[in-house]
């Protein structure tokens, strides 16, 4: 190894390295797009979770399909989060990145992905390369990380694998990731056991020479690193998995013994489709991918109709082509889970990037008054739950239920507790018994809005479903009254629903001086925050909400246990101390829009739409400003008792 | 899995089904509407086929003849303009035992349908689809549709019709995996029915063109056709739609059409002369969606539970 600091990094003749011990540590591999630091990351990440510890993964992904080699848009990788106990999110700078080249890594650096004393793991053939140009770039780069105060240690990986494959381009990212195992003392076997399982069908001459490299990289670091990290881990008592939040969606569809699945391929939902293709027919169900947004859910709606469990899983634009069909099903009582991975927008906006920009959409994106259930999941492990939640929800409420995730969840990868499937999680087989030719096919109970439904083929319950105004035998209704009943009833389900949920728990102390109020992805760094401010001393705690509708009941009464309450949120908002905004034209985050509708509390937002996760560093930083805010107020108000007395 | 399937049912004794048993509200249609012969056909047949109501299902759009499934007695699904397609395709999917009839408009089906319309014909799942083809938008009173004649005056064309019609046989004919299409008109009962029979026979999606007479917004349209039969031929083949001599001899043009000719069929659907009737293209041999969709249907409840667990296992660690 060479390395740009000559003195303090050189390599130590002694093979005793030196091993420092993290709570936690932050890793990311940077490519060009094709060079395989997706596969290295996520191996890493699921070796070290295999190993006890904590992990979130979060890949890199550039907004081109085949980006211009060494440019920084083309940055492509995977962060690592690796941690003695659960990681939440994201996290603030790396630790260590591992790139391989100093463009892409630059692109890193752009996002504030770095910080002073980052160790870089470089490659070197830059520096050697016949192209006097590329020479030029590298040179200046090493010179201005060293100004950045990054410790960069240049790593001949191009060198290396030669001696094992001839296309080193194909095969780098494994002896990374060998270089990495031997930093961070993973063990070998499980990667080995990765590799066969990842290049399974390629044959064993691709698993042979994949273990080749990333043994070549374990003893090249091994020999070369002077220093080691130790994570302390815990393996865990009960059997893990690690997955993604789309493979946890995809997972839970066939838990919940959802049948039929209708889509259209959009980022960042598409893979959810992936992963259904490989299995769903195993487990009795059909993925059919149609002709557009729209004709997704209409073919969703018709099969629930016919009484199968039926989805569509879409993101952003793919929800605003959705939503006459949503309207329908609202309308005409549809169960249907609506799976929603929102991405940055409007528009088309940020395809491979995270917003929670539709909440509102989801609530109100439909003509007239379409009361539904609308459900966000916090973490990975949530996302698969939720979807069994979601089924259930749908057809005892007979009602579609959107279900918010993001592209922070649909891309990440955590460990959780192997879900043990039950029987009663999948949906009941249909009931074809004749049907009492007296009860109406909308036989709306007063107190909750509910009804049964007839499906073709129950002799007795024919019936014309109608998107039309309708009366309980699904008669098209001219007669005001009729349409006041019917969209009472619609809404009565949503009152009748929150009957049944439980307030929500605060997280940390039942009172104080901030609530910080979330839903969704954001969790994890939002709860990170708030234990930071607190072992300082902070009066702040949280709440993530998971229910959006109906919202979750008993939140006006939290609200007024706090001085101040704000959501932080990804999407937009004014910002409150913005000149060009009046208290009366600011424009709020959705979820403060909507908390300040229901609870009449004067709730405030905090919101950035920078298309990544809000590191909890940031929302730290917002917090302390609001916590400071509220002391300067006391200290004036002391002040005010004083001068009074 | 043991004992009785999901679906039991026990028949005490035969059931005999009359026309009453098919016919729902009151039509609304205006006196002289085509669609009034369409559904009493549709109900004929329903009831010569002895169709149990409860496993038949009527999917439809929006607009006069998407009024449908409310005059029948069966289940029915009248959802979003343009988009019944994709509905009856999600009914198909996982249902084999229903019998489903579309009822669709020009309107519905040629402008803010066609995306459907021609994956729908790609999917080929067995369907009967009845395009009520009427030239002319009735429930929003009388705007262009995609088949409005060029020339014709309508509230959006007061200048009339800028642009010649699409042809809605010719798109359906260019559609690969096209498994059944005809054309009948609703002014030809025997016909009318002949094509429905056969269509609701047919194993895959039927597309059926039904000229309809809207006699208040489009009075003269069909009249000329009525007026003149050297303008209708009808396509007579022992594998086409099947007619009693007597109603033969209603037709003075007649020409023999074997429905397997795709050259001769194309030939025919774009001759402008003339107005085919009859059976214009079938292909027994169509790929068909549903045999794919509907696999696994029988699947207990013990092998989807196993699978689930197999799949959750990929990803242990």
């Amino acid at each position: 190894m060479t390395s740009s600091h000559a003195a303090s990094s050189q390599p130590s003749s002694s093979p005793e390295p030196r091993v420092e011990r993290v709570s936690e540590h932050i890793v990311e591999i940077v490519s060009d797009s094709g060079e395989g630091a997706q596969t290295a990351g996520q191996m890493f990440g699921t070796v070290s979770a295999r190993m006890g510890n904590g992990v979130w993964t979060v890949e890199i992904i550039p907004a081109e399909i085949e980006p211009p080699f060494r440019s920084r848009a083309g940055a492509s990788g995977n962060r690592i989060r690796i941690s003695s106990g659960a990681a939440t999110n994201m996290g603030d700078e790396a630790d260590v990145v591992v790139a391989l080249n100093e463009q892409v890594l630059y692109s890193r650096i752009d996002v504030g992905a770095l910080r002073r004393g980052t160790i870089i793991f470089l490659e070197s053939k830059w520096g050697e390369i016949d192209d006097e140009k590329i020479r030029r770039e590298y040179r200046e780069a090493l010179e201005d990380f060293e100004k950045r105060g990054y410790r960069v240690f240049e790593v001949p990986m191009e060198r290396e694998c030669l001696k094992i494959v001839r296309d080193p381009r194909r095969g780098k990212n494994m002896w990374v990731l060998g270089m990495l195992c031997a930093l961070y003392g993973r063990n070998v076997e499980f990667v080995h056991e990765e590799i066969r399982k990842k290049f399974a069908r390629k044959g064993e001459q691709v698993i042979e020479s994949n273990r080749k490299l990333v043994d070549a990289g374990y003893a090249w670091a091994q020999q070369n690193i002077p220093f080691r990290f130790e994570v302390p881990a815990q393996p865990a008592e009960k059997p893990r998995v690690v997955m993604n939040g789309n493979q946890a969606v995809a997972l839970g569809i066939m838990a919940s013994g959802i049948e039929v699945v209708s889509m259209y391929p959009i980022t960042p939902a598409t893979s959810v489709s992936h992963y259904l293709a490989a299995s769903f027919d195993k487990a009795g169900g059909f993925l059919h991918q149609a002709e557009d947004e729209i004709s997704a859910i209409g073919f969703a709606i018709g099969a629930s109709y016919a009484g199968k469990v039926a989805a569509t899983v879409t993101s952003g634009p793919g929800l605003a082509l959705k939503t006459e069909f949503i309207g329908l099903a609202v309308m005409a009582e549809i169960p249907l889970v609506i799976v929603v991975v929102q991405r940055g927008g409007p528009s088309t906006g940020l395809p491979t990037r995270v917003e929670q920009g539709e909440l509102l959409a989801s609530l109100f994106g439909s003509p007239g008054d379409v009361p539904k259930v609308v459900i966000a999941p916090s973490s990975i492990e949530e996302c698969f739950h939720f979807i069994i939640t979601a089924r259930t929800l749908a057809e005892k409420f007979r009602t579609p239920v959107i279900v918010l995730t993001d592209a922070n969840l649909a891309t990440g990868q955590q460990p959780f507790t192997r879900p043990e499937v039950r029987p009663e999680w999948l949906a009941p087989p249909l009931d074809m018994a004749p049907w009492d030719r007296n009860v109406a096919p909308y036989d709306w109970d007063r107190e909750t809005g509910l009804s049964r439904r007839p499906i073709p083929g129950q002799r007795g319950g024919e019936y014309v479903l109608t998107g039309l105004a309708h009366d309980r035998w699904s008669h098209v209704a001219y007669e005001s009254a009729i349409n006041q009943e019917a969209m009472s009833m619609r809404s009565r389900k949503l009152a009748a629903l929150q009957r049944t949920l439980k307030p929500p728990k605060v997280y940390g102390d039942p009172e104080g001086d901030l609530l910080v109020v979330g839903w969704g992805s954001t969790r994890g760094a939002i709860e990170e925050a708030v234990d930071r401010v607190r072992a300082d001393g902070g009066r702040v705690s949280s709440l993530t909400l998971r229910f959006l509708s109906p919202l979750e009941p008993g939140l006006a009464e939290i609200f007024r246990r706090f001085k101040q309450v704000m959501t932080v949120e990804i999407n937009y908002s004014d910002d409150g101390d913005d000149p060009a905004v009046t208290r009366e034209s600011r424009r709020f985050s959705q979820l403060a829009w909507l908390l300040r509708a229901k609870t009449l509390v004067d709730v405030d937002c905090w919101s950035r739409v920078p298309g990544t996760p809000l590191p909890p560093g940031r929302i730290e930083k917002e917090i302390r400003r609001r916590l400071d805010g509220e002391k300067a107020v006391r200290h004036e108000e002391a002040k005010n008792v004083r001068t009074q007395g | 899995m043991y004992g009785l399937k999901d679906d039991w049912e026990l028949e005490p004794r035969a059931r005999r089904f009359v026309l009453e048993d098919y016919q729902g509200a009151t039509p609304r249609w205006c006196p002289g509407c085509g669609d009034h012969a369409i559904l009493n056909a549709l109900q004929r047949l329903a009831r010569d086929e002895q169709l149990p109501p409860e496993k038949t299902v009527v999917v439809s759009g929006i607009g006069c003849s998407s009024r449908l499934p409310h005059y029948m007695k069966t289940y029915g699904f009248h959802g979003l303009h343009g988009r019944p397609l994709p509905v009856a395709c999600g009914v198909r999917s996982r249902r084999p035992d229903l019998n489903i009839f579309v009822i669709t408009g020009d309107g519905d089906c040629c402008a803010i349908g066609t995306a459907h319309w021609i994956h729908a014909i790609r999917y080929n799942m067995k369907m009967t689809v009845m395009m009520f083809d009427n030239n002319i938008y009735g429930l929003t009173k009388m705007q262009s549709s995609p088949t409005t004649p060029k020339k014709h005056f309508s509230f959006t064309h007061p200048g009339g019709a800028p642009l010649s019609p699409i042809n809605p046989l010719a798109v359906t004919l260019g559609v690969r995996n096209l498994s059944f299409l005809a054309q009948t008109i609703d002014w030809n009962p025997p016909h009318l029915y002949a094509t429905l029979r056969a269509a609701h026979k047919h194993e895959g999606l039927a597309f059926v063109r039904i000229l309809q007479r809207c006699p208040h917004f489009m009075p003269e349209i069909w009249t000329r056709l009525q007026e003149d039969p050297q303008l209708v031929m009808l396509l007579e083949h022992p594998e086409g739609i099947q007619l009693e001599d007597a109603a033969k001899r209603l037709f003075k043009r007649r020409r023999e059409h074997d429905p397997h000719d795709l050259a001769a069929a194309h030939e025919i659907v774009n001759d402008e002369s003339v107005v085919p009737i009859g059976l214009i293209y079938k292909n027994e041999n169509a790929e068909r969606y549903d045999a794919f969709s509907s696999r696994g249907i029988e699947m207990t409840t013990e092998e989807k539970l196993a699978a689930a667990q197999q799949a959750i296992d990929r990803f242990l660690i």
